[in-house]
């Protein structure tokens, strides 16, 4: 592989990204919405009804908001994973996926370049939800802000990740709905993101399993506690081997024939 | 004689149980126009989605430069220009942009880019549209940003897979003028597929593909003294067995 156009083709695939999501602005609106009714309107409500005794990484008890700040940045970034899903297809249907695949690089290098663009922007959505939620006392210490960066980067590519492998499984943009119903918020209420694990597991055993071998749940507590500057090795190790498994199942089942016709 | 840039031998492709390519072989060569005449469906698209990686290979060779396609992708690649059937533009992005995207995807510097998205936008008279988004463009327009965008990097071989269809005949006869002259100056071997007659002249090479097989290779005399016909329409109506709808 030529490193210079490696390099040329990266920066051509994160400037289209780019320019695509400052022309979308409803996007990034709708991606900071979401988030920050769950910050202000459900956390609220939920303050009073779900007691959040000391847990790792915190030091002392915390509010709800504070709690859920992390889960609702990795929500972010499943939604943005799986709008990259959704570009996927729209490309691939439109015909503007011919223009990255006919170009002269691997096409493995072809599809992480393009998921690396998208994860990088989700980041400018993280940071700006954390910055309104110190509106909310959710107030990680300062150098929180910076630890957090590779941790939301390595959940961003994982989500991508996800997203690039159901862009090869869905042959319709009409059948996007289904994801919401069967990938984001499967993913996101079976997880750590609003309620500790040990609440679900006096609920109930068996969610609290699949809470456990959700992948999304290593991502939420990896974030939660890069954003307090410690390092969660078991979230960490857990993060990377489901950032392998998607990658090469996406990268594997990536036919380029759809996109020829 | 001139070697031939890219060589097509014997080349089949099946889609599940449907044979749509069988034994295709042909060659272009440098600075000349090689017409791939066929009705729908005759395997011209599928023919185009191996010669750029699309589609794999399923028995036969491709050739570029001498070197097979497996050993040559990259390299090919690189000196490959296509205009698909179907617009493959991006419609959120302005015309200038697509044509950065497309310089940056071949390894161009900003400033060579810079350069060459102007030469192209002057030659194809779109400079007015250039910070113009592709959404607002009529289909002229588009076709012809299409265009620019597959000779901004000067490649070797350039692929029009039906690159008119849908334009009125001003536009379309404009289109062709600018491709031959760039085929002729740059020495671009051009490879494109049509099922419109007019858009044929009497050199250029001519591939007859029907039902996946090469019926005929020539020029367009022979084409029609090879069906035994007075005019174009009639030789690939009677080589393709289409029925005339006369009104």
């Amino acid at each position: 592989m030529n490193l210079r156009i490696a390099t040329s083709a990266f920066n051509g695939i994160l400037v289209r990204e780019f320019l695509r999501f400052v022309q979308q602005r409803s996007r990034f609106l709708s991606a900071l919405v979401r988030p920050l009714l769950w910050l202000l309107v459900f956390a609220a409500g939920f303050r009073a009804a779900l007691g959040i005794a000391i847990i790792e990484p915190y030091e002392t008890y915390i509010t709800y908001e504070v709690y859920i700040a992390p889960g609702l940045c990795c929500m972010i970034l499943l939604f943005n994973g799986m709008q990259g899903s959704l570009a996927m297809v729209y490309d691939r249907e439109m015909g503007s996926m011919k223009v990255l695949l006919v170009s002269p690089l691997p096409r493995p290098f072809l599809l992480v370049a393009k998921m690396t663009a998208t994860s990088l922007i989700s980041l400018v959505q993280v940071y700006a939800f954390l910055i309104i939620a110190l509106a909310v006392d959710v107030t990680p210490p300062l150098l929180g802000y910076l630890t957090v960066l590779p941790a939301l980067f390595l959940v961003a590519l994982l989500l991508s990740a996800i997203g690039l492998f159901l862009s090869t499984q869905i042959k319709q943009l009409e059948n996007f709905a289904g994801v919401m119903n069967f990938v984001i918020f499967p993913m996101f209420f079976l997880s750590s993101a609003l309620y500790p694990l040990w609440k679900m597991q006096e609920s109930s055993e068996l969610l609290y399993w699949i809470c456990l071998f959700n992948p999304f749940t290593h991502a939420v507590e990896l974030v939660r506690h890069a954003l307090y500057a410690s390092l969660n090795l078991e979230a960490l190790g857990w993060t990377l081997v489901a950032l392998a498994v998607a990658l090469s199942a996406g990268i594997l089942s990536f036919k380029p024939s759809r996109a020829a016709g | 004689m001139t070697d031939a840039v890219l060589k097509v031998f014997d080349v089949e492709f099946s889609y599940a149980k449907r044979k749509a390519l069988c034994g295709a072989s042909l060659e272009l060569l440098p600075g000349k126009v090689t017409m791939l005449l066929g009705p729908n469906g005759a395997g011209k698209s599928t023919l185009f989605g191996l010669l750029t990686g699309l589609l794999d290979l399923q028995r036969g060779e491709i050739h570029f430069e001498a070197r097979s396609l497996q050993e040559s992708r990259a390299s090919l690649l690189l000196q490959l220009g296509v205009v698909f059937q179907q617009s493959t533009l991006d419609l959120d992005l302005t015309v200038e942009q697509n044509l950065r995207y497309h310089a940056a995807l071949r390894g161009m510097s900003s400033a060579e880019a810079g350069n060459r998205i102007r030469e192209e936008l002057e030659r194809f008279a779109l400079i007015e549209q250039a910070k113009d988004s592709v959404r607002s463009l009529n289909g002229g327009h588009r076709r012809r940003v299409e265009l620019a965008r597959a000779l901004l990097h000067r490649p070797k071989v350039l692929l029009l897979d039906e690159p008119t269809v849908g334009l009125d005949a001003h536009t379309r006869q404009r289109l062709a003028e600018t491709v031959r002259q760039r085929c002729v100056d740059s020495d671009v071997a051009v490879l494109w597929a049509t099922h419109l007659m007019d858009e044929i002249e009497d050199e250029d090479q001519i591939y007859l593909l029907h039902k996946g097989s090469i019926e005929f290779s020539g020029k367009a005399a022979e084409l029609k003294q090879h069906a035994g016909t007075d005019t174009l329409v009639s030789a690939f109506n009677k080589l393709t067995q289409f029925e005339e709808v006369r009104v």
